[in-house]
């Protein structure tokens, strides 16, 4: 199987689904001439022309909206976010029309539109440029969030994105696009809503999504040195969340970890730990951890940046809690 | 009667079908209005009493198959469009007969099959989609036009301004009607606009735009349909203020004090009823008993549709789980047909991804390249 970037992953799927339905179109900041601020995009203007790889002026509301607009009436377009702190002047747009155009309609209308780009810290940015924002756009109906973490799901999840009939808003991420991985050529869909198990373990659940992902197997392998087998699940997508497989996973290990970029309070985990709570409170074993961004902005200075952060140590920490093993 | 100097550019049909639509507006929302205080409506409710001139006229002036989109005072075009009035009462009503299935209220009225994509609640919020159904009209190569209606605050909006820069350089053929009835909510719109004349605003965008007399709703039929033609000519956008008056407050909620019962008064003399009224009696394209048949036939309509919104039943409590997510395989809701069972026929089909050929170059290379040599030569 070939090896390819995250981007370059993205870049396959968006090639395909073009290929496959003229309807689709992408639209963004430098996604043309410039072949997209992360190189998403790459040959796709000379591929498929100016009206479907459209340089969109710095108007986050406008062309997120005009493409709401265009999705009313057929078309499928793919709108990139330069990042998703950018995307909030875009909100009014995805949340009161995109979110709620077939509710207000009656079932009259589907807005089949993907919102993507990076979410999270990309490395020095400060606060205003390295938010994990996807706990904001999982709160509302009438959405579909998606963070895949590796090459393969990036690919899988967005090829079955454009195809969804519904809004979905994808988070990618700038310390993702140049990740490897296996990635299947052609016909790869991997279905929304389907969390999916990295690493099978017996000890404890490790929750995860996105880019936290690999601050998780890089825990769960030194873990494993000192005989505790953590099982890492991936969510994928958050919403909807996959109950199903959170709560098999919790049933099998009885200890759970929830490692999320974000902020804790009304963050995603916080939901995660209601279901737990809610049906599966005679599985565990243990109260449920969470490691979270710190309640604070993220700061410029390196060293502020990576305490913000949640890493591997202070999930094998958060394990350690789980298993009540601190300081064995 | 006396023969007019000059005899009318229009037909007795399209004169009286303009009456009967404005008259039908106006009975209808008489009797919405009568229904809030009684407590049969709820929520906001806008009415559109005195602007009726501003829906009907450009109705008559573009084709049936294209768009149109407005903000939440939202009655009176739906009701031009040739949309249900009784299913427009009842969604209104909150019942389950209504377009929206009474999910969305007085200010979401949604009819696709009359291709009326719906009232928006926020202000502004609209003018963006509106763009993006040109786009689409564009990208397919159909000489489709787009007709978005807003408000005069709305104008204020950053949406209409980022809209704009794009509609006029991508020439999308869109008409934006400014429906200035002078007043956001309680507000003047020369208090909070430094430059009050809306219609000013297209030409920061090198865009066309027309102050229109929106108390006369054959000046509006006129002015939209020269827009439409030079929309589908591939012009670009129109921008066209129709100066209207609301005879009403801003919703049922508002006794307009902010305005004296004088202004109210003069402005009423303008009411665009009587004057098509009496522009079609001195043309000698219809005698009195025409328009009083008219009216006979509209009180009972409305009359009608109250009766229908009243007895229809709230929506089922299954339906809280539907119309939030489209399930793979989903079929669209035609509401003519889930609630009157007749065929609906036009509604809208797309070509399919395989079928559609996409030959618009939105920004050739050569302008491109030219743009990018000016701003290299700047510096």
């Amino acid at each position: 199987m070939p090896e390819l970037m995250y981007r370059e992953a993205l870049n396959q799927a968006l090639a395909e689904e073009m290929e496959r339905d003229a309807n689709v179109y992408l639209i963004g900041e430098e996604v043309g001439r410039y072949n997209g601020a992360f190189k998403v995009s790459q040959g796709l203007l000379d591929r498929f022309g100016s009206a479907r790889i459209i340089d969109a002026p710095i108007s986050e509301l406008g062309f997120g909206g005009l493409s709401v607009g265009a999705a009313m009436v057929g078309l499928r377009p793919v709108v990139e976010m330069m990042t998703w702190n950018f995307a909030i002047l875009a909100m009014d747009q995805i949340v009161n029309n995109a979110a709620k155009l077939r509710h207000m309609s009656g079932g009259q209308l589907r807005c089949p539109i993907v919102f993507r780009g990076p979410g999270g810290a990309g490395g020095r940015l400060s606060s205003q440029h390295s938010q994990a924002l996807e706990a904001n756009y999982a709160h509302f109906p009438g959405l579909k969030v998606i963070a895949p973490a590796t090459p393969a799901d990036a690919k899988g999840m967005l090829k079955a994105a454009i195809r969804d009939d519904n809004p979905v808003i994808m988070f990618e991420g700038e310390r993702l696009y140049a990740l490897k991985g296996e990635v299947p050529e052609g016909e790869y869909v991997v279905p929304l809503g389907k969390a999916d198990v990295k690493r099978e373990g017996t000890d404890v659940t490790i929750i995860t999504w996105s880019r936290m992902y690999y601050f998780c197997m890089q825990a769960a392998e030194e873990l494993a040195k000192e005989g505790i087998s953590a099982e890492v699940l991936d969510l994928r997508t958050l919403r909807p969340l996959d109950e199903e497989a959170i709560l098999a996973s919790v049933r099998k290990t009885n200890r759970v970890v929830i490692v999320e970029e974000g902020w804790a309070l009304a963050g995603i985990g916080a939901s995660v730990v209601d279901i737990i709570q809610s049906k599966a409170f005679d599985d565990l074993d243990a109260p449920v951890e969470r490691v979270t961004g710190l309640d604070v902005n993220m700061s410029y200075a390196a060293n502020l940046e990576n305490a913000t952060q949640p890493d591997a140590p202070k999930i094998i920490a958060a394990v350690k809690k789980a298993l009540y093993r601190q300081g064995a | 009667m006396e023969a007019p100097a000059v005899a009318s550019p229009y037909s007795k049909d399209l004169l009286l079908t303009m009456y009967r639509k404005m008259y039908l507006i106006r009975r209808f929302e008489e009797r919405a209005g009568q229904q809030y205080t009684l407590g049969k409506i709820a929520g906001f409710c806008h009415l559109y009493i005195g602007q009726e001139a501003v829906a009907v006229g450009p109705n008559e002036a573009i084709r049936p198959d294209d768009y149109m989109l407005s903000a939440y005072r939202d009655h009176g075009q739906p009701l031009a469009r040739g949309s249900d009035a009784g299913m427009v009462m009842a969604e209104l009503f909150g019942r389950g007969t209504g377009y929206s299935k009474g999910k969305g209220g007085s200010m979401h009225v949604f009819d696709i099959e009359h291709h009326f994509y719906g009232g928006y609640g926020i202000v502004g919020g609209q003018i963006p989609l509106a763009a993006g159904m040109a786009f689409a009209s564009r990208y397919r190569n159909e000489d489709r036009v787009t007709v978005c209606y807003f408000g005069d605050a709305a104008a204020n909006q950053g949406a209409l301004h980022e809209t704009f820069n794009m509609a006029s350089k991508w020439k999308l053929p869109v008409i934006y009607i400014c429906e200035n009835n002078r007043y956001g909510m309680g507000t003047a719109i020369a208090r909070t606009s430094a430059v009050p004349e809306i219609y000013k605003r297209a030409s920061a965008y090198d865009m066309r735009g027309e102050p229109v007399d929106g108390m006369d709703v054959l000046t509006m039929y006129e002015a939209v349909k020269d827009a439409a033609a030079w929309c589908r000519a591939g012009k670009g956008p129109v921008l066209l203020e129709a100066n209207t008056y609301r005879f009403r407050g801003h919703s049922m909620a508002d006794p307009a004090t902010y305005r004296s019962k004088s202004e109210v008064e003069e402005e009423r003399k303008n009411d665009p009823i009587p004057k098509l009224r009496d522009y079609t009696l001195k043309q000698g394209l219809a005698v009195d008993a025409d328009f009083e048949r008219i009216d006979e036939e509209v009180k009972a309509l409305v009359d009608a549709a109250v009766k229908f919104a009243d007895e229809s039943p709230e929506p089922s409590l299954e339906e809280l789980w539907r119309d939030t997510i489209v399930e793979p395989g989903e079929e669209d809701v035609r509401p003519r047909e889930r609630v009157l069972g007749v065929k609906v026929t036009n509604w809208p089909k797309y070509p399919t991804g395989q079928e559609l050929k996409v030959t618009w170059d939105l920004e050739p290379r050569a302008q491109a390249e030219l743009a990018d040599k000016k701003a290299g030569l700047s510096h």
